[in-house]
């Protein structure tokens, strides 16, 4: 079982067989085929960059014909294969197999067609998710998932992993945005799911693809749902000594049955590292601030504004600011666009978890990381997408510091265990990849697990697409101790276990 | 009204759905029996889920509702409008016993769809009994989770053919304030294009029903926001919204009769079907019922050439394939994901397909 390595991706490079490369060679042009060290270094890991491994061997294909002649060569040869977009990714899903092909989609990045009319769009996996937004903007429409790496990230690999963003209580996740999808399956059979109609026959297999990372099918095409672009959009700034209040402000807001556009708060140490790096004005002895966007037509918003500036005051709010003009917006969001990058500045390393939790438990949460990390001897900063419950601690730490990134990762499985015990999940929107897959045997039980290794098999049976990823195995699961057999027996016993 | 009772049947169904299994015994899983006329004939002996009721939890302002299977559709709808809910996607009950697993197994969305979302969208979390009798958790009650394959939403629209939901957890959301309609004299074909281009701006649409003699828009929002949008595209101000519930239950009289009723599922800006029989375009576009006798194969291959797909929803021979055909490769993924969830194909056999 290949187990991820840790940056030693240069000790560990294998070469390709001769006959492989020239297989390879026969299917596409010399330059898409990279096979030595210097070549392969820059695929040796996506955005979880304490995990590098250099594949055996990496391909740009740049047709669907290339990717499917690529997947029956790899299918016959039992190769098996990575799928990368922009490798941008925050849970290692596109890190490289020692022995695997690693199928770069980065080559595949036209807009094929903007159908006004349907309101949607018809683009290649590698597109960046911001330039769909920009090639519509002169119609009045746009792509709503917004991750904060749009500027970078791959369509395709936002379904693989099915991103969210900042708007996404009020907009969805891509699996919201998305109409239909082709695919490759691992025997390089060509399927449509999907349509530009509404729904399709058969099983959702839109929903079942969008977040399964890379292990059932290769995406080779994406048509995405185009919306208006809101008339009107402003943001409010809610200041507060408690953070037990600006949580109540949530509730409250959503209570009076008013849906932000955003809702996002940060904590003491998140906005003033933020404010020290974009000087955004925010309040930097507040215990945490509340930005909410209400969008809509110029009257809805009007209407809404009112209300939220009432509950932010009467939650406690010391101060609450409504963004005069177009730039004040920009610059109030500044701070919390540039949260990760900000703590990049105040610590030589970072590690940022994605845990979402029923909003009613956000205090208790804060509170018990904050007990947590002082264990360990950690800082931990605290942003949280307050619409949807996806919470993004961010564990400090210094990578050279003997056993620091070790304890970094500890205390990282028990947030997200503290996550599951309060009634939420391990992973928000950046997938579970090699990263979680100890979090997926607190999350799920054995059954579960076995019927996703039961799903896996009804699209590729001998584990060809990203094996290691995702869900974990029984074994695995088991070692850990973390497994919860009902009645001694385990289920699917047809299925081997390694 | 009051409440279902609060009976948790998970054990017993759990212990019936292995001994089917153990005896290769096909069920057919029966909540209110409103949607028999769905989809393929049933067969096979009644799994009873009608008595599994209860809300397990509702919190309006984490806006999620869980739900047994048979809790009744209307009583979710009762508790949801007490706090000024509701599920957006507007389900269609088709009758008084419908339940909220039922509801979710056919995948139904209502008027709003275009604009709110369809069903499947508001599914956050399932406990099901898979065809092994296994009581499963997929998803939970949070929106942002893609921890393992998205299974929860997989149910949805899988006629009870990959599992027994047992709990439904679903995103709610509020009431608007205000809800007006708005009705104009156009054809269908200059409707839907108009329609169209609606949605393309910021507009609070939340209908738009063209019934062969006029097309009606429903604008759903605050009070002002609602008003001005009226201002501004004109039309005539209609009093009554029972349309969008007729609609919605499919109590029109356009719906009257046993002549078979399809269902044409396309893009929105689709051309007209040009096909024989009475229309009524619903979903902007998007939703277009047909009554007609004409040939299976001809209605299929229009919607088909349109980019859609054609269902025979009511009336006609149950015992056909009712949905349209699915492309080989298609229906063999299907097949295996079917094996994967009920290896011995109990759960409510050839509803879906016969291969299912």
């Amino acid at each position: 079982m290949n187990t991820p390595a840790r940056n030693n991706g240069s000790a560990d490079t294998r070469h390709p067989p001769r006959e492989l490369l020239a297989e390879l060679r026969a299917l596409l042009p010399a330059q898409a085929v990279l096979h030595t060290p210097e070549d392969l270094r820059p695929y040796e890991c996506d955005g979880l960059t304490a995990y590098r491994q250099t594949p055996l061997v990496a391909v740009l294909p740049e047709t669907v014909e290339q990717v499917q002649a690529l997947l029956r060569l790899c299918h016959q040869r039992q190769i098996p294969v990575v799928a990368r977009g922009a490798g941008t990714g925050l849970s290692g899903g596109a890190l490289p197999l020692a022995d695997g092909l690693l199928l770069s989609l980065a080559k595949f990045n036209r807009i094929l067609e903007i159908d006004t009319a349907n309101r949607c769009a018809r683009v290649q996996p590698g597109v960046r998710n911001l330039a769909i937004s920009e090639a519509v903007a002169g119609h009045g429409l746009y792509y709503a998932p917004d991750p904060s790496s749009q500027i970078a990230c791959s369509i395709g690999g936002n379904v693989a992993e099915n991103s969210g963003g900042l708007h996404c209580l009020k907009y969805g996740l891509t699996v919201h945005n998305i109409l239909e999808i082709k695919v490759l399956t691992i025997d390089g059979e060509l399927l449509t799911i999907g349509s530009k109609a509404l729904d399709c026959a058969g099983y959702d297999l839109l929903a079942l693809l969008t977040g399964s990372e890379g292990m059932l099918a290769v995406i080779v095409e994406v048509t995405v749902k185009l919306l208006p672009k809101p008339e009107c959009a402003r943001l409010l700034l809610g200041a507060f000594d408690q953070v037990e209040h600006a949580g109540s402000a949530v509730a409250r807001i959503i209570g009076a049955g008013i849906i932000p556009g955003g809702l996002e708060l940060m904590d003491n140490p998140a906005l003033r590292a933020a404010e020290d790096f974009v000087h955004a004005g925010y309040p930097t002895d507040a215990a945490a601030i509340l930005l909410c966007e209400i969008d809509g037509t110029d009257e809805e918003v009007g209407d809404q504004i009112d209300a939220v500036r009432t509950i932010l005051t009467e939650c406690g709010a010391n101060e609450v600011r409504i963004a005069g003009d177009e730039a004040e917006r920009a610059r109030m969001w500044a701070g919390r666009k540039a949260a990760f990058p900000a703590v990049g500045r105040i610590s030589p390393d970072y590690y940022c978890m994605d845990g979402t939790i029923p909003r009613r438990e956000l205090a208790t949460v804060l509170a018990r990381t904050e007990e947590m990390a002082r264990e360990h001897g950690l800082r931990v900063v605290n942003v949280f997408h307050a619409g949807d419950g996806n919470l993004h601690p961010l564990i400090l730490y210094d990578a050279n510091a003997p056993g620091e990134l070790e304890s970094t990762e500890a205390l990282g499985a028990k947030i997200l265990n503290l996550c599951v015990e309060v009634g939420g999940t391990i992973t928000g929107e950046h997938g579970v990849g090699v990263e979680k897959l100890v979090g997926m045997c607190e999350q799920f039980r054995a059954e579960e697990i076995a019927q996703f290794h039961a799903v896996k098999k009804a699209f590729d049976e001998h584990g060809l697409l990203n094996p290691g990823k995702a869900v974990p195995t029984l074994h695995r699961c088991a070692e850990l101790g973390g497994m919860h057999v009902h009645g001694g027996a385990l289920p699917f016993p047809d299925i081997e276990r390694f | 009204m009051t409440g279902s009772e609060s009976r948790d049947q998970s054990t017993e169904l759990a212990a019936r759905v292995r001994a089917a299994s153990a005896a290769a015994e096909a069920l057919e899983i029966v909540g209110g029996a409103s949607k028999r006329f769905l989809g393929r004939a049933a067969g096979g002996t009644p799994l009873a889920v009608g008595a599994h009721t209860g809300i397990v939890s509702y919190e309006p302002t984490e806006l999620v509702i869980t739900a047994r299977g048979g809790t009744p559709l209307a009583e979710l709808r009762q508790t949801l409008a007490e706090h000024e809910q509701m599920l957006a996607f507007e389900p269609p009950a088709f009758g008084p016993a419908a339940t909220i697993g039922g509801t979710v197994a056919c995948g139904l969305s209502g008027p709003r769809r275009p604009w709110a979302g369809a069903l499947r969208d508001f599914v956050l979390g399932v406990k099901i009994l898979n065809g092994r009798g296994e009581i499963l958790h997929f998803g939970g009650q949070v929106m942002k989770n893609v921890a393992g394959y998205d299974l929860s939403r997989l149910m949805a629209g899988a006629m009870g053919t990959l599992g027994v939901l047992l709990e439904v957890s679903l995103k709610v959301l509020p009431r608007p304030s205000t809800e007006w309609s708005l009705g104009f004299e156009l054809d269908p074909a200059a409707a839907v294009a108009r329609v169209n281009a609606w949605s393309g701006r910021p507009l609070p649409l939340s209908g738009a029903c063209h019934d062969g003699t006029r097309l009606r828009i429903r604008l759903s929002g605050t009070a002002n926001g609602v008003a001005t949008a009226a201002r501004r595209l004109g039309g005539e101000r209609l009093d009554t919204d029972a349309f969008w519930d007729e609609l919605r239950e499919q109590r029109l009289p356009f719906f009257a009769g046993e002549r078979p009723l399809w269902r044409l599922s396309l893009p929105p800006a689709a051309e007209p079907a040009a096909l024989d029989g009475a229309e009524l375009c619903d979903w902007g576009g998007a939703q277009r019922w047909l009554r007609s006798d004409t040939d299976a194969a001809k209605i299929r291959a229009a919607a088909a050439r349109l980019g859609g797909q054609a269902t025979l929803f009511r009336h006609g021979d149950r015992h056909t394939s009712v949905y349209h055909p699915l492309p080989p490769a298609l229906m063999v993924i299907h097949q295996r994901l079917k094996a994967a969830l009920d290896p011995n194909g109990i759960l409510n056999p050839g509803r879906l397909y016969p291969e299912l």
